[in-house]
């Protein structure tokens, strides 16, 4: 172990290193003076047919390759590939971003995070879809918004998602409470008839996704819009500093205090608060659709047959979902772009969209689909669905989306920790620090 | 090395041969080892070199974010920003709440980076060097001892972060055994302390196989001299132990070092994204690349690059120091005792040790 250098070495080092920066330093202006990703779009042929690969994140039905090979079998002049993409999100969308910057042309059609779509549209990651070839009568309005951007439509809607509370229908019925519960209020007396009753101190009355990850995002716009608060007003501007919308992040801080929410939920994902449900553990569950599902058919299930679906309960007012889902886009760099249109026609089609809720339980976008006779057999929930989603709120529309969630997770958590530890949690002075930080990111 | 071991086979192979030949081959040394590193060197070039080279370009721009208010469109492509993204660093904008009170978020994550670090390997050189001397010693299942104790150091990070996840559980394993409800992978002190106990876990092994290996030089007769000259264990342990072992102990604690300061995958994987308490620069840095801010995001990266480098340049000087020691010439010690403790022991206790092995021949 020597480290001994020769001069002479150190000064070819630096030379060579001194070189490889020039060198560098010129790529760097070169590229400097092309165009930027967004600006310069090519001219969009959506006639133009070839092979494509189809972008989406992992497939756990294992539905989407038979829906392919029906589509290639009726389409000779461009197949289409699957690509699969991992299981996070994240890493859903910056695969998509690394193959936008190297110009993949292969890339044609990929599936978008409703709450990616300001992004990618911003920064022309994906092309705009005339609305000639793309026809959204029929389709639930709150999700053609979500997937708009500027008034212009970036991504065809193709399955949506909203929040839905699940409840324990036995235990309702076992103490006389006759309908589930349409706000916080109601949904506390019924906990608290029920666990004095049940005298078990590890029946927690509700719970929703509190740990900090989007789902976070996702529950606090749930508590604020329900309080009868905004994050973004109408006029596009960050108003979260209300009386209403600290109203909604104080009750789920004191909800935590009181231990209605369970303390252990500040760390609990989508999963975590399945399987206390599962477990009988919870009498009130907020989480998605694919719940009901694995709830009914778990092997380790305890609540089988025993709980319901309703619409999420309010704060103030009536319950209002956050809006989930995925949409296609056609890539910006996408070589077979009239492919890709196909494609999205084909994967939008009302049989299509049938087939693949029947496979995956993910909710449709196609309105009447939610009354369906075939479906509603299979997913009882789905009229309880619709209801959600239509009174879905997307969450805020931002171009550098990442931050604002990030701002929103910061403020909603730290007042959550704090009642969680058992503290007065402050809703006012952290949504303050939340409404100044948001002013700085959306404009 | 290659040299040594090529050039005498390639010219006694062919003494018989052309006088030129045999020049070439005796003047080339020199290129002969370039030739031979060659393939090595290109691929250093490729996969370190250049990325680096790039990403240090990368740090002097940022990328246009700005949105057009009337299209909704962003300009897109990059500006060239000369060291805005390093000073900007030390402007603070973006005050974070975390374990050291509200600092900017580079800051916390600097600060979190170099608490982990230190908490760390001063716990894993300790332990390391228990599991070595146990693992020394002779007895029934030793192997078995020694297979078990390298267990996590095989599992890759990855996958201990999502199993000392679910051990870390609010209902998990870690909770049943403390008989109370920690929220360790919440945003609290809890969660700095679970990234501290899995890495621990998993490296302490690291530590304890360089340390055995540096053991196993130590030759017997010291300790047999030491016992006729009626030291106790613990004298034996802190003057002819931890002396002798210390050159390749300094060696495995500046990898750990070196390795933890760059620490991403434990609380990437186990605590998650955006919890302050538990943030490094590798993760800051890997999450303002992913919201395409490459520019700050290399600029970051840099900031650690500069940062491991010294701690590495400061330990080797430690290193340096003592292999001089060791030849017996002038020692230098004065000014060592800042460095991480455990180095700063072995480094006092290096003279008597010596002495006394002097004494023992």
């Amino acid at each position: 172990m020597r480290f001994v250098r020769s001069g002479r070495r150190v000064a070819v080092a630096a030379v060579s290193l001194g070189a490889l920066l020039a060198a560098a330093a010129c790529g760097g202006s070169s590229s400097d003076s092309g165009s930027g990703t967004g600006s310069s779009a090519p001219a969009v042929d959506l006639n133009q047919q070839g092979d494509i690969e189809y972008w989406q994140g992992k497939d756990s039905s294992g539905n989407i390759p038979k829906l392919i090979a029906a589509f290639n079998a009726q389409h000779p002049n461009g197949q289409v590939k699957f690509h699969e993409l991992p299981d996070a999100a994240d890493q859903q969308r910056q695969q998509m971003i690394q193959n936008t910057q190297i110009k993949n042309p292969a890339m044609g059609v990929i599936s978008v995070d409703v709450v990616w779509t300001s992004e990618f549209a911003a920064k022309g990651y994906v092309i705009p879809l005339p609305a000639d070839k793309f026809p959204t009568t029929g389709m639930l309005q709150s999700a053609v918004t979500g997937a708009t951007y500027f008034n212009k439509l970036y991504a065809y809607p193709n399955t949506s998602d909203g929040g839905l509370l699940y409840y324990r229908k036995d235990l309702l019925d076992k103490y006389g409470v006759t309908t589930p519960p349409t706000t916080f209020d109601e949904m506390k007396a019924a906990c608290d008839t029920i666990r004095k009753g049940e005298n078990d101190a590890k029946l927690g009355c509700f719970a929703g996704q509190y740990d900090k990850y989007e789902g976070l995002t996702v529950n606090f716009d749930e508590a604020v819009h329900s309080a009868g608060g905004v994050i973004v007003g109408d006029d596009g501007k960050p108003n979260v500093a209300s009386p209403e919308a600290a109203k909604g992040l104080q009750t789920l801080a004191d909800w935590f205090k009181n231990g209605d929410i369970p303390k252990s939920a500040v760390t609990w994902r989508e999963e975590n608060g399945r399987t206390a449900f599962e477990a009988g553990q919870l009498i009130f569950h907020r989480n998605w659709g694919y719940v009901y599902n694995l709830a009914q058919t778990d092997k380790d299930s305890k609540v089988k047959g025993k709980f319901d679906v309703a619409p999420l309960p309010g704060i103030s007012g009536p319950g209002v979902s956050s809006l989930g889902g995925h949409n296609y886009a056609i890539a910006t760099n996408a070589a077979n772009k009239g492919t890709a249109a196909d494609f999205i026609a084909f994967m939008s089609s009302e049989e299509t969209q049938k087939s693949n809720t029947l496979a995956t339980s993910q909710s449709p976008t196609l309105e009447k689909l939610y009354t369906d006779s075939e479906l509603v057999k299979k997913f009882p929930f789905m009229p309880v669905q619709l209801k959600s989603i239509q009174g879905a709120i997307p969450r805020p529309k931002a171009v550098e989306y990442g931050d604002v969630t990030l701002a929103i997770q910061d403020a909603a958590y730290g007042a959550i920790q704090t009642g969680a530890g058992g503290g007065a949690a402050d809703a006012n002075a952290a949504l303050q620090g939340l409404q100044t930080k948001l002013q700085t990111l959306i404009k | 090395m290659a040299t040594a071991t090529a050039e005498p086979q390639v010219t006694t192979a062919q003494p018989s041969g052309h006088k030129a030949k045999k020049n070439a081959l005796s003047d080339g040394q020199g290129r002969l080892a370039w030739i031979l590193l060659a393939p090595t060197l290109l691929v250093i070039l490729v996969v370190a070199g250049i990325p680096v080279v790039m990403s240090i370009r990368e740090s002097f721009f940022q990328t246009n974010n700005g949105v057009d208010p009337t299209t909704g469109m962003v300009a897109g492509g990059e500006k060239f920003v000369g060291l805005g993204n390093f000073t900007s660093i030390f402007g603070g904008t973006n005050p974070v709440q975390g374990s050291f009170g509200t600092h900017d978020r580079f800051v916390n994550a600097f600060l979190n980076t170099t608490a982990i670090t230190i908490v760390c390997v001063i716990l894993e050189t300790v332990l390391g060097v228990i599991m070595a001397l146990i693992m020394s010693k002779a007895f029934r299942g030793r192997g078995l001892v020694r297979a078990g104790i390298l267990v996590p150091w095989a599992i890759p990070t990855i996958v201990s972060a999502l199993m000392w996840k679910l051990i870390f559980d609010a209902d998990g394993v870690m909770n049943r055994v403390i008989g109370s409800q920690v929220l360790w992978t919440a945003d609290t002190g809890a969660s700095f302390w679970a990234v501290v106990i899995a890495d621990t876990w998993k490296t302490a092994p690291f530590i304890g196989l360089l340390t055995l290996a540096g053991l196993q030089t130590i030759p017997a007769e010291v300790y047999e001299a030491a016992k006729v000259d009626g030291a106790t264990t613990w004298q034996q342990f802190v003057r002819i132990t931890l002396p002798l072992v210390k050159p390749t102990l300094v060696v495995a604690v500046l990898f750990r070092t070196l390795d933890t300061l760059r620490m991403f995958d434990l609380p990437a994987g186990m605590i998650g994204f955006g919890k302050y308490r538990t943030e490094t620069v590798s993760v800051f840095s890997y999450l303002e690349a992913t919201q395409t801010r490459y520019g700050p995001a290399a600029a970051y990266a840099i900031v650690l690059f500069v940062y491991v480098l010294l701690i590495a340049f400061l330990f080797v000087k430690v290193l340096g120091a003592d292999v001089i020691g060791d030849t017996g010439m002038p020692k230098k010690k004065k000014g060592k005792d800042k460095d991480q403790t455990a180095v700063g022991k072995g480094g006092d206790a290096a003279a008597p040790g010596l002495e006394m092995m002097g004494g023992a021949h």
